[in-house]
């Protein structure tokens, strides 16, 4: 088992609140990418083909195909780089590694989709109100900036 | 002053920071410790703080050690050590020093006992490259290979590496710098790694580099 205090300090370090995914989903990963002093997001999407470590350290893999040639990315899940993580299709996949998909290429890289059922569907479902939600709270709070501005100006 | 403190080693791991570059971190165990004796120049004929730290049962610790531990009402510590001072310092016996002591330091050296690793071979234990596995070699491939000229000196020159006893001495990392310091754990965090397996004591001093 391991120490509390070390347990205490990975706290610290990791998110509260993780977006879930799993192995074969197709996912968008929101990478806060620093240009400068500016600060913008690019997207990666690809397959969920590993999940591996525990704590701070626990990293995933992501694959796509990219004109032809096979690309992986690996990302630390609690990294302060990564803005979001968003399912887009889940994938029916019966391993934990997905490795066998670099030996496919063409229609063979395919996974059949998983629709989801029960508890699983209602996790997704609560997921999409919850992200909409944020995105309603942002718009707002942009709003509420706006006029902010505006009678700051009329004044 | 030079500041140090007594602590254990609890593991390594790491934490981001907020620009997402990830730290690699040795968490410590640091005080708090009693001060159990100042040596001072006119007594001992040097300078120093006498630290001890994590209690000991009084069954198992000696007559001495007792007596020396009730000096400054304390109980016996497994782990006593001293700091060498430059000069007379501004302690006396009997404080406790906890981990907040190092809140204004940068850097701090760490001495430890390395893992033992009992008696090795030169491939592990100086990093020699063996012999080949292949192309004839008979049952060497882990040897040293020579260890000097021939007939002239006819003997093997002094300081030749050679296998033996590997790890279990006394190592320090110096210039270890500090992430953060956790007062209500008495917990230090440092980069990088430190001597030692999880749970040995450890010597954590302010550092005298640079």
């Amino acid at each position: 088992m391991q120490n509390r205090f070390l347990t205490a300090v990975e706290q610290g370090s990791m998110k509260e609140k993780l977006p879930k995914f799993e192995i074969g989903d197709t996912v968008d990963v929101h990478v806060r990418i620093l240009e400068g002093d500016k600060e913008r997001i690019q997207i990666f999407n690809g397959v969920v083909i590993a999940r591996s470590g525990g704590g701070t350290r626990e990293m995933f893999v992501v694959r796509r195909i990219v004109q032809g040639e096979g690309v992986e990315r690996k990302f630390p899940i609690h990294s302060p780089r990564i803005a979001d993580i968003v399912v887009k299709r889940s994938g029916k996949v019966r391993r934990a590694k997905l490795y066998f998909l670099r030996e496919r290429s063409g229609k063979a890289v395919r996974l059949k989709e998983r629709f989801n059922t029960g508890a699983a569907l209602a996790d997704a479902k609560a997921a999409k109100a919850e992200r909409k939600a944020a995105k309603v709270a942002a718009k707002a709070a942009k709003a509420d900036a706006k006029a902010a501005a505006k009678a700051e100006a009329g004044k | 002053m030079r500041v140090g403190l007594l602590g254990r080693k609890i593991g390594m791991t790491q934490i981001f920071q907020e620009d997402g570059t990830a730290v690699p971190i040795t968490v410590l165990e640091c005080g708090p410790c009693t001060v159990l004796q100042v040596r001072t120049d006119e007594v001992d004929g040097y300078h120093a703080v006498q630290l001890g730290f994590d209690d000991k049962k009084r069954k198992n610790a000696t007559q001495a050690e007792r007596g020396h531990a009730k000096k400054v009402d304390a109980e016996p510590k497994r782990y006593v050590k001293e700091i060498r001072q430059a000069g007379p310092v501004d302690v006396t016996a009997g404080t406790t020093l906890t981990v907040e002591a190092f809140s204004e330091i940068k850097n701090v050296d760490v001495t430890g006992v390395s893992k033992g690793r009992g008696f090795s071979g030169v491939m592990k234990r100086h990093g020699f490259r063996g012999l080949r596995a292949t192309h004839g070699v008979k049952r060497m491939h882990r040897h040293p290979g020579s260890s000097g000229p021939s007939a002239d000196p006819s003997r093997t020159r002094k300081g030749i590496r050679k296998p033996g006893q590997h790890g279990n001495a006394q190592v320090t990392v110096r210039n270890l710098e500090i992430v953060r310091v956790d007062p209500t754990n008495n917990l230090l965090l440092l980069r990088g790694a430190v001597p030692g397996p999880n749970g040995g004591y450890l010597t954590v001093r302010q550092t005298n580099k640079g």
